[in-house]
């Protein structure tokens, strides 16, 4: 699926970041992403695929490079502050409020919004892409099931309203059928118009929803091409694919 | 006659409640023990003295009372967020052990301050509502100790709304799960724990104005036997919980109140028993009565 609307959304230069003072993590990422896109971002365990999104969003600022959010410099700045521009990063291991009920969850999610109209709309349409979650609604946090939290990860996400939505390891621990619900969502809340920016070891998945992917190996982007291409590409099938 | 006496040991016990509440509360959050909390309860108890002989009126009342507590509230609340703007925040990413060391620094700063610039004596504090003592029949129990119990039991229950359903209660409870992802949210971390100590100044403050009236005096360095007791009671409860510094305080209020009435000069030994329970909780439950078994958070 091309993208219909070419404009760049987020786009990084020469990202380098540094993880726990010591591990040299990413070393010159560059990286765009365009609107209405979904992106895919594959890679091996420890090839620094969590350390670049936390680098987007702030929790991780980068040591050297631009990162810059509709033409805007967000590199410098904080991460409730980047979230508010419209970038939501749901974390991997989905991170949900465990002490929290369902629904404070998603209320965190619109922390930042003063729109109760929107809010309110916002949140029965969550209900509608996750119909447990409405079932589940009073519910703890912490006493979901894997693909309820994550589920529940991805609703609490959409409450910020964001632009760009970033997926750190959707498919991580879930059963098959859930995968398949889940990348299923991920494509449904493409069509309604969010930019996905996704990011999991699960290629095949990944490059099966995704219009374009980046390959990331130890903090380097190797290869970059559209979905269909890296699918068939001997290397990536061989290093990724397991064929 | 033992009625009275556990009817005396939920007084004591709600001061060390809305103590215990304020070490709670931010430990729930930045998993530290805000150990200058003690002395912005003495702070408290100084400014509430000073409001009452400024401001009240000398014969004292109700709007005395409620002057007292706001003023002495609005201070210590203040002096919260100071002390973690100036002394925590720049060592959030600092080893656990460098705020706790800066929180015994700005204890020591502050009661020497108060025992310079203010008063090294011990200073009479006023009971603010005049004493009176009511006979239920089968006991008889100060107007004073209802007073205390009351006020203590108000401002637990607006803590709890407040909590429970405001935005910024909600944004607390986020934060005290995990503070990265809040951010992440959008919600400004920063913001939310300087309205922790905000709210854990305020109830402090209250407390030592509370204990002020109980004791009918104040220093310098009174802080720190309420401070450590309500420390205690946050462990025993569960540090963290703040269901577990309600509970835990009552029940350490009771014990201390029982033990110093029935046992054989137990009076004198009555502070002791505070730092038995502690060690006691230490050793066979630290994770206290109402706390999760959570491994170091990550």
């Amino acid at each position: 699926m091309p993208p219909t609307d070419n404009a760049l959304i987020l786009e990084l230069k020469n990202i380098h970041a540094v993880y726990g003072k010591k591990i040299h993590a990413l070393k010159g990422v560059n990286l765009k992403i365009h609107t209405g896109e979904i992106v895919a971002l594959i890679g091996s365990n420890g090839a620094g695929k969590t350390t670049l999104l936390k680098t987007i969003s702030g929790v991780l600022p980068a040591e050297q490079g631009d990162i810059l959010f509709k033409g805007r410099a967000i590199q410098n700045i904080k991460p409730h502050e980047i979230a508010c521009l419209g970038i939501a990063h749901v974390p991997e291991g989905r991170k949900i409020f465990p002490r929290l009920t369902v629904l404070e969850n998603l209320e965190m999610g619109a922390f930042s919004r003063v729109d109760a109209g929107g809010i309110e709309r916002d949140l029965r349409h969550a209900f509608e892409l996750f119909p447990i979650l409405k079932e589940r609604r009073g519910q703890l946090g912490g006493t979901l099931s894997g693909g309820e939290q994550q589920m529940l990860a991805m609703a609490r996400a959409l409450m910020m309203k964001p632009e760009l939505l970033m997926l750190d390891e959707p498919s991580m621990g879930l059963a098959p059928v859930i995968t398949d619900k889940i990348f299923e969502i991920i494509a449904a809340i493409n069509k309604e118009g969010k930019t996905v920016f996704l990011v999991e070891q699960n290629a095949r998945r990944a490059l099966s929803v995704a219009s374009r992917a980046y390959v990331l190996e130890t903090g380097q982007i190797v290869s970059e091409d559209n979905a269909q291409n890296l699918l068939n590409d001997p290397k990536v099938q061989e290093a990724y694919l397991g064929v | 006659m033992f009625i009275e006496q556990l009817f005396n040991g939920l007084v004591l016990g709600s001061i060390y409640s809305l103590i215990a509440l304020g070490y709670t509360l931010v430990y729930g959050i930045l998993m530290m023990i805000n150990f200058a909390h003690s002395e912005v309860l003495m702070v408290g108890a100084f400014v509430g003295l000073a409001a009452y002989t400024l401001l009240a009126p000398p014969a004292g009342g109700w709007v005395a009372l409620v002057l007292v507590l706001l003023v002495a509230m609005t201070a210590s609340g203040l002096l919260g967020i100071v002390i973690e703007k100036l002394a925590y925040r720049p060592l959030r990413q600092a080893a656990r052990l460098a705020p706790l060391i800066s929180a015994i620094g700005v204890s020591i700063i502050l009661s020497n301050a108060v025992f310079l610039w203010v008063s090294n004596q011990l200073l009479s504090f006023p009971k603010v509502v005049p004493e009176q003592s009511i006979s239920l029949g089968f006991m008889k129990i100060g107007s004073l100790q209802i007073l205390i119990f009351f006020t203590s039991l108000i401002l637990m229950a607006v803590l709890h709304f407040m909590v429970q359903k405001t935005k910024m209660g909600k944004a607390m409870r986020a934060c005290a799960d995990d503070l990265t992802t809040s951010g992440l949210m959008g919600i400004d971390v920063n913001k939310v724990i300087a309205f922790t100590f905000l709210i854990g100044g305020a109830l402090a403050g209250a407390a030592g104005v509370l204990n002020g009236m109980y004791y009918g005096s104040i220093k310098y360095n009174l802080g720190f036997l309420p401070g450590v007791k309500a420390f205690t009671a946050a462990v025993l409860g569960g540090i963290g919980n703040i269901a577990g510094a309600v509970l835990g305080g009552f029940l350490l209020g009771i014990l201390e109140v029982m033990a110093a009435g029935y046992l054989p000069n137990g009076s004198q030994w009555k502070d002791v028993f505070a730092f038995v329970v502690l060690i006691g909780v230490l050793l066979i439950r630290p994770s206290g009565i109402l706390g999760e078994r959570i491994a170091e958070k990550i």
